[in-house]
């Protein structure tokens, strides 16, 4: 039994590691190449999945709701790009704070007005809907595994973004110095404007893609945006690679440490001390990880080169 | 006589210098539950559930002009204390129909007591205030919070189940509901899971389940939580091997999230809205028509709460002056409550019958709980013994 339980549980983690990168991708950049803190990344996730479940429903299909849910999460983040964040790049990292932690709270109401309190829920699209039997009595189900590869997929085409195309030399640049990159005649207003807009894109994909799985509902990214950060901060700010590494590795410390953790000090304490110890260690052991990383290499894993 | 007069005087000169001359002609009702946040909808149909009431009573409670004023309570205790002071202070209310959470009513239950008015919760009943602190000032027109939960643990145990896998979130409220499932089940606990409050992804307890293997699952999962495990129950493949018993989980305000996917899973209730009564029929099919959504035992329970005020004020002759007339037809509950059989007990919390409930479809797409069978008949909780008012 434990081995199969490994497996699923490691697939499990793998699929909130995928997750996680995705909504990390864009908040690694936008803080290591503008050297903004933006609070409200998780609230682009949010609106990726309203979008896709508004236009799953106009549609009918899922697949065109995506597609149509991915522009508009684009459109979304550089208007708020436009309006807000903008005048915020110049500001202290306070300022940006208190300003990012506004929009959450305005947008997660926004969202309330406009959808309304309930949580919403989007069908899983037909051509996924199958499930695999993984373990005696435990289907899972395809889409799951369809959330896997595709945030792979984007993890990869990133990664040859980022290194082997001009614009993502230019990305890198100016994750190292920013002034420089300007100096050398880039429009770096420009730059931040499209590393923004990809950011979230990425994270509204993020959201339209577990809207099947997950109820959509007000706040639903701020739970995930703790956890972002910490992603980032262990990846190193500014990489991408390391967001990835990062990002798998809380994914599996996470998922793993919450049922193998209570199982372990089961072995070694009597139960219900077990049961006690084990429900306010599990939440914890992402922290440990991070505190644990930090103390060993400082700048994360893979910090961008200053 | 002399008393009388001498008691009528300054109040008639209270009425006076406020300028308000018709004040005791009318009966205040100051509503205080949660319109804010994901768990708005719980507020919305207490709140709807007693406006029919009113609505149905021609705008009168026990024969009295009623008005009724609806606050927010933002799930927030600090807040609530600071709106039902509101209420208490500048509106002079007769009476506190709320809240819907636990900890909002552990912050107002003493200023309301104090006051002039009385409070009715129309959902939340925790054990303190069932037992030893219980007061003459505080009814309850829903249930004792564990009663719920002891429902499934006395189905699982009748039903021979040997195996429970109970879940519930990592606090004060799921800790409860785990307890008050033992209280009644003998059998096996396979594992006892707190998942942190609102985590929304179940994937990694749910091959925990299937590893274990229970009899059933037992878990309570309030709000959107409750949404996401029980479509993420379905999709693993769970619905069909390990039946899904629940309290607060699979309810009216869930439902039309869930939909398809909850169907055939239990619930512990103290009514739903295919009781037999002509009562609740009546109401179920006016509050369909007025709010186009199915009611819950939310709005049922505000619904009796506004019935429970209207026979009070009525055995009280009307007098909304005469406390203990009031109070005496607080405590004789003299009325046809929709979930039939409903007595108050002498804490203040009513005796009752309690029902597994299923969730069912509807023809007309959407979906409702149904009961299935009685599990507790005249049902009184177990804190009440330690309460000391006199019966």
């Amino acid at each position: 039994m434990s081995m199969t339980l490994l497996y699923v549980q490691t697939l499990n983690g793998l699929q909130l590691g995928v997750l996680l990168f995705l909504i990390a991708a864009g908040l690694t950049l936008v803080f290591g190449v503008m050297d903004f803190i933006n609070l409200a990344h998780g609230v682009q996730y949010m609106i990726g999945a309203y979008l896709a479940a508004m236009f799953t429903a106009m549609t009918g299909n899922f697949f065109l709701g995506l597609a149509l849910a991915l522009p508009s999460a684009l459109a979304f983040g550089l208007l708020l790009e436009f309006l807000i964040f903008r005048h915020l790049y110049d500001r202290d990292h306070l300022d940006q704070v208190l300003a990012t932690f506004g929009i959450i709270l305005f947008l997660n109401q926004a969202v309330k007005v406009v959808w309304g309190a309930a949580p919403l829920s989007v069908p899983i699209p037909d051509a996924l809907s199958g499930s695999i039997r993984l373990m005696d009595g435990l289907l899972y189900p395809v889409y799951r595994l369809a959330i896997i590869g595709s945030g792979l997929a984007i993890a990869v085409l990133l990664g040859i973004l980022v290194s082997r195309t001009r614009i993502g030399m230019l990305v890198r640049a100016g994750a190292s110095n920013a002034p420089m990159v300007s100096a050398l005649g880039v429009d770096i207003g420009k730059l931040f404007m499209v590393v923004f807009g990809f950011g979230a894109m990425l994270a509204g994909f993020a959201g339209a893609m577990v809207a099947p799985i997950l109820s959509v509902e007000p706040g639903m990214g701020d739970n995930l945006l703790i956890l972002t950060f910490v992603v980032i901060v262990i990846g190193g700010i500014g990489s991408v690679r390391g967001a990835f590494i990062a990002a798998i590795l809380v994914g599996l410390v996470d998922t793993l440490g919450r049922v193998f953790g209570p199982m372990l000090l089961r072995a070694l304490m009597d139960p219900s001390a077990a049961s006690q110890a084990g429900r306010a260690l599990a939440p914890m052991l992402t922290y440990i990880l991070m505190a644990a990383i930090l103390f060993f290499r400082p700048a994360g894993l893979f910090p961008a080169k200053k | 006589m002399f008393a009388k007069t001498k008691m009528l005087l300054p109040a008639a000169l209270l009425a006076l210098s406020s300028g308000a001359l018709m004040a005791q002609e009318k009966v205040k009702v100051g509503i205080m539950v949660t319109l804010s946040g994901p768990s708005a909808v719980l507020g919305q149909q207490a709140r709807d559930g007693f406006n029919l009431a009113v609505k149905t009573l021609g705008g009168k409670l026990g024969g009295v002009d009623a008005e009724v004023i609806v606050v927010d309570d933002e799930l927030k205790p600090d807040v609530a204390v600071g709106k039902v002071k509101g209420l208490l202070e500048r509106d002079q209310v007769n009476f506190v129909v709320g809240p819907i959470f636990s900890n909002v009513l552990q912050a107002i239950h003493k200023p309301v007591i104090d006051s002039n008015a009385f409070l009715i919760s129309p959902n939340a009943g925790t054990s303190n205030f069932a037992g030893a602190q219980c007061s003459p000032n505080f009814y309850v027109t829903s249930y004792q919070n564990d009663q719920n939960h002891e429902v499934l643990g006395k189905y699982a145990q009748d039903k021979g189940y040997k195996k429970l896998f109970l879940m519930a979130p990592n606090y004060q409220a799921g800790r409860d509901a785990l307890a008050g499932v033992k209280r009644h089940f003998k059998g096996e606990i396979a594992a006892e899971v707190y998942t942190p409050l609102g985590q929304l992804d179940f994937s990694a307890e749910l091959a925990q389940i299937a590893a274990a293997k229970p009899d059933a699952l037992f878990t309570f999962m309030p709000g959107g939580m409750g949404v996401n495990l029980v479509r993420q129950y379905r999709q693993a493949g769970l619905a069909d091997a390990i039946p899904f018993l629940s309290a607060f989980t699979v309810d009216e305000s869930t439902l039309p999230a869930q939909k398809e996917a909850a169907v055939g899973f239990f619930g512990g209730a103290n009514w739903a809205p295919d009781m037999k009564n002509p009562q609740s029929e009546a109401f179920v099919k006016a509050y369909e028509a007025a709010y186009n959504s199915v009611p819950g035992t939310y709005a049922m329970q505000a619904y009796d709460a506004a019935m429970l005020i209207d026979a009070a004020i009525r055995s009280a002759g009307g007098k909304l002056g005469d406390r203990n007339a009031i109070r005496a037809g607080l405590r004789k509950a003299d009325f046809k409550s929709l979930r039939g059989n409903f007595k108050m007990g002498h804490n203040g919390y009513p005796i009752q019958d309690f029902y597994l409930v299923q969730a069912v479809p509807r023809p007309d797409g959407k979906f409702q709980t149904s009961i299935r069978q009685k599990i507790f008949e005249n049902y009184v909780d177990v804190y009440a013994k330690d309460c000391k008012q006199p019966n």
